[in-house]
């Protein structure tokens, strides 16, 4: 499934709708060049809906580490919002669950912003 | 080899095309084989680290370098070699990325994960050089005691 990415202006941040997978080569490119695009544009506050995301890998996990810390360096802060059982499985045994601002709710995503 | 087993092999091209073509081919034989949803994914994912290994790391992306990949059927498990051409590594040189300065690393993460999904995993020398992965998933056990394999017949129908 291809990789695709939706951003939405809302309550001063910008959700990213993500669909797809986030993997080696199309996935994870699109997702860097995406963030880069929105840090650019002096869009500092993100959060990536993933509800739609079937699938990441290591390169997937590694690339949500770098928007995470590119965004942090920046001043601004990213933010994972709807995982799957999968992604929220691997961010887990990975322990960047811990790390990542993880959010169920959009509402609750958004009011956590500084 | 006894007749219950069965050995598929596959010679990949150093291409990133060649990581999704190895996961499907991978995904079919383990979900033929009898393996539920949950370990398909689990083992799929190995593999796919695996050759993002090969690729990477062993074969350094260089195309003429071969991936040999192969799946070992038998009644109680299946297992998977990944070996490539390139100058071999030890697991103990490889960063845990779970350590508190790893953690926000971008990459270091592939043998962690197969290491976790697999039941048995392990890096060894190819008898022609390079570094080839062994990892093997066992079959859960039915409550009438029997392995979820499926029978050769079935397999092949």
């Amino acid at each position: 499934m291809t990789f695709r990415a939706t951003p939405r202006e809302t309550a001063g941040a910008t959700v990213v709708d993500i669909s797809g997978q986030i993997t080696l080569g199309e996935g994870s490119a699109g997702l860097r060049e995406m963030v880069r695009d929105m840090l650019t544009k002096g869009q500092k506050k993100i959060v990536l809906n993933l509800g739609d995301v079937s699938y990441i890998d290591s390169s997937g996990i590694g690339e949500l580490v770098s928007g995470y810390t590119t965004v942090k360096n920046q001043g601004g802060e990213l933010k994972l919002l709807n995982l799957t059982r999968k992604v929220h499985d691997l961010l887990q045994i990975t322990k960047l669950f811990t790390v990542f601002d993880v959010h169920t709710d959009e509402r609750t995503a958004l009011s956590s912003f500084n | 080899m006894t007749q219950d087993n069965k050995r598929i092999e596959v010679i990949l091209e150093t291409l990133l095309d060649s990581v999704g073509l190895a996961e499907e081919i991978c995904l079919r034989i383990a979900d033929a084989a009898g393996f539920d949803e949950d370990d398909c994914h689990k083992i799929g994912m190995s593999v796919r680290e695996g050759v993002i290994n090969a690729c990477k790391y062993g074969n350094q992306m260089e195309r003429e370098k071969k991936i040999y990949l192969s799946f070992d059927l038998t009644p109680r498990r299946i297992v998977i070699h990944i070996l490539d051409q390139g100058p071999g590594f030890d697991l103990v040189d490889v960063p845990d990325p779970l350590a508190e300065e790893n953690l926000l690393k971008t990459s270091g993460r592939g043998i962690f994960l197969m290491r976790a999904f697999m039941d048995e995993f392990a890096v060894r020398r190819g008898t022609a050089g390079g570094a080839e992965l062994v990892m093997a998933k066992h079959f859960r056990a039915n409550p009438n005691g029997h392995s979820g394999a499926r029978s050769a017949q079935t397999r092949e129908e």
